[in-house]
């Protein structure tokens, strides 16, 4: 690869994949208070991929930087995104606002330009509210080729080629820089930071910006009008047998 | 106020005029299950549905769409670079046949090309996409779930044109025996500019049914100890239902199957009449995949397992004992 790498790593900090959220009270979203928030799993791949290119192909990469656009509180995961190998990071402070991704990609392209990436690497979806949209638009923004549902990244010369995880297996796609790639979960396995690293990642560069410092507006295109349980399921019965299992199937009318 | 009223009337009646484009998906010249789930779900919608198949076997699968009851029409691009439904080279073509004819509305199925595809073209056209929707509400309004279907958002779009994903397993699949409606060819004008190549391919070939429309579906999980346990005893029972097999995501990763049969929150999307979950613990993520079946059968042999709390019939038993007599009973 003639060009050095300069990653980009957008990261979003999102409720915990283990816990199983509850609907707040007023029914216009999910309850935060008190909720313990993590590094979206597919952010955590995409970090953990950078650095495995940077390990693998010595001098290529000459920067990693991680992104956030959320609550003042992701700083929390940019410092773990530090801790595990990022060199810099910005956070982009937008309160509580919730961002749509449209507008997230916009922020991000700014980020592109401010930071001279060439390759920005995001998880597929974020697990809150499962779009799976960010890096697809910002590769359109861009006019950037973009590979996404990533299971496997090799640099090949001046190309990149990609892996894909699509309907009835794999294909793979290349490209030389620059360009997008979406993680999906069998990409790697991410690695847990070391608490010497989590200690010198407090000295690293968090850089702090607001939205306007961007130039960009949040405004939402779209209206949650409601948030509400799925209909729950009716209880099932527990039996005995493969008989008996046999005679419900048959009485359900499935078989 | 006046003023306001006679505006709204114009507003409304311009809508009236308005169309849908449904994104078609083919493989091999045969209409993809899901492409005709997202069919039901444009005409969900309530205006005049255009269809539009890319690729160089566009021919054919645009014949067996044109058939579709109650499309308008149906618009081919046969051009060679469509072959891989690459979003490079498809959205700047959409956006084109999107702005020349004025659709307000462009769906396609929440599969891997359409998740690839629909919110490159939202950039273009600078729009919010709306994902992987389950229910149309009103032509601007859609129920879609978040939080791994744990809830379920009801979302209204301001935007000018409207792009939704549709989650197959949430509409039927449209009937192919309608009359002909007539099939046009378009091009796009402008050079794409793309620079992804596709390099290869390397899909699964299986005599069992596509995982994401079979009407009964088979899945294991950890408890399924090796792949050669995984296909000893869930291949016959799935061969005995006329099942698809599907996977927990933990099957997957030991390698008991291939990456594309994973069921739940980042795999597919299943709803079929039956699931059968062997040896599956029922984590929050799978559930996500499957939840929605009509009945599910869980086999495990822990009963604290919370695959129990959603199964409609469950049996604590040893798989390996459980498993073989149910296929040897059916």
């Amino acid at each position: 690869m003639s060009s050095k790498l300069k990653i980009l790593v957008p990261v979003k900090r999102v409720i915990d994949f283990a816990i199983k959220p509850r609907i707040n009270k007023a029914g216009t979203g999910v309850e935060t208070k008190g909720v313990k928030f993590s590094i979206n799993p597919f952010c955590d791949i995409a970090l953990e991929e950078s650095l495995k290119i940077r390990e693998a192909n010595k001098g290529l990469v000459e920067k990693i930087h991680a992104v956030s656009i959320g609550p003042t509180k992701s700083q929390d995961i940019l410092r773990t995104a530090l801790a595990k190998g990022a060199d810099t990071t910005t956070l982009v402070d937008v309160g509580d606002a919730e961002v749509e991704p449209l507008t997230v990609a916009k922020m991000l392209q700014k980020v592109v330009e401010r930071e001279g990436s060439n390759l920005v690497i995001l998880g597929k979806q974020s697990i809150d509210d499962d779009a799976n949209q960010t890096g697809q638009i910002l590769a359109g923004l861009l006019n950037w080729p973009q590979a996404t549902n990533a299971s496997k990244v090799e640099i090949k010369g001046d190309k990149i080629s990609v892996t894909r995880e699509v309907d009835g297996g794999a294909d793979t796609l290349q490209a030389d820089l620059p360009m997008i790639i979406t993680t999906d979960l069998r990409l790697n396995e991410p690695r847990y930071a070391s608490l010497p690293n989590i200690m010198k990642a407090k000295k690293k560069p968090l850089e702090k910006l607001k939205a306007s410092d961007l130039g960009i507006e949040v405004v939402n295109r779209l209206e949650t009008l409601k948030v509400e349980e799925p209909p729950a399921r009716s209880a099932g019965v527990k039996v005995d047998s493969v008989d008996e299992l046999v005679s419900k199937l048959k009485e359900a009318k499935a078989i | 106020m006046l003023r306001s009223i006679a505006s709204k009337r114009l507003f409304s009646q311009s809508l009236a005029r308005l169309d849908t484009l449904a994104f078609v998906e083919a493989a091999h010249g045969k209409v993809t299950p899901a492409s005709l789930s997202a069919i039901v779900a444009a005409k969900a919608i309530g205006k005049p549905v255009t269809a539009i198949v890319a690729g160089p076997d566009g021919a054919e699968a645009a014949a067996s769409v044109s058939k579709i009851e109650g499309l308008s029409n149906v618009l081919v691009a046969k051009a060679p670079q469509y072959r891989h439904y690459l979003a490079e080279e498809v959205a700047p073509l959409l956006k084109e046949v999107v702005e020349s004819r004025g659709f307000t509305h462009v769906i396609a199925p929440a599969s891997a090309v359409g998740k690839s595809l629909l919110p490159r073209l939202a950039a273009l056209l600078d729009v919010q996409p709306v994902s992987d929707i389950i229910r149309v509400e009103a032509p601007d309004t859609f129920v879609r779930p978040i939080y791994a279907g744990n809830a379920l958002a009801t979302v209204k779009s301001s935007d000018k044109v409207i792009l939704v994903s549709v989650r197959a397993s949430a509409f039927p699949a449209a009937e192919t025996n309608g009359d002909a409606v007539p099939v046009e060819e378009v091009s796009a004008s402008a050079e794409s500019g793309n620079r992804t190549e596709f390099v290869s391919e390397d899909l699964v070939q299986s005599e069992r049914p596509e995982l994401g429309s079979a009407t009964r579906v088979v899945a294991g999980g950890r408890g399924l100890k090796n792949k050669e346990t995984f296909d000893a005893l869930l291949e016959p029972l799935a061969e005995k239902l006329g099942a698809a097999v599907g996977a927990s995501r933990a099957a997957v990763d030991s390698g008991f199957c291939d990456n594309s049969l994973q069921v739940g929150q980042t795999g597919k999307i299943v709803a079929p009449e039956l699931y059968v979950a062997v040896g599956i613990s029922g984590a929050i993520q799978h559930l996500a995949g499957m939840k929605d079946s009509k009945t599910i059968v869980a086999i495990n042999k822990d009963p604290e397992a919370p695959i129990f709390n959603v199964a409609d019939i469950g049996l604590v038993a040893d798989l390996n004992e459980a498993v073989p007599e149910l296929t040897n009973k059916l």
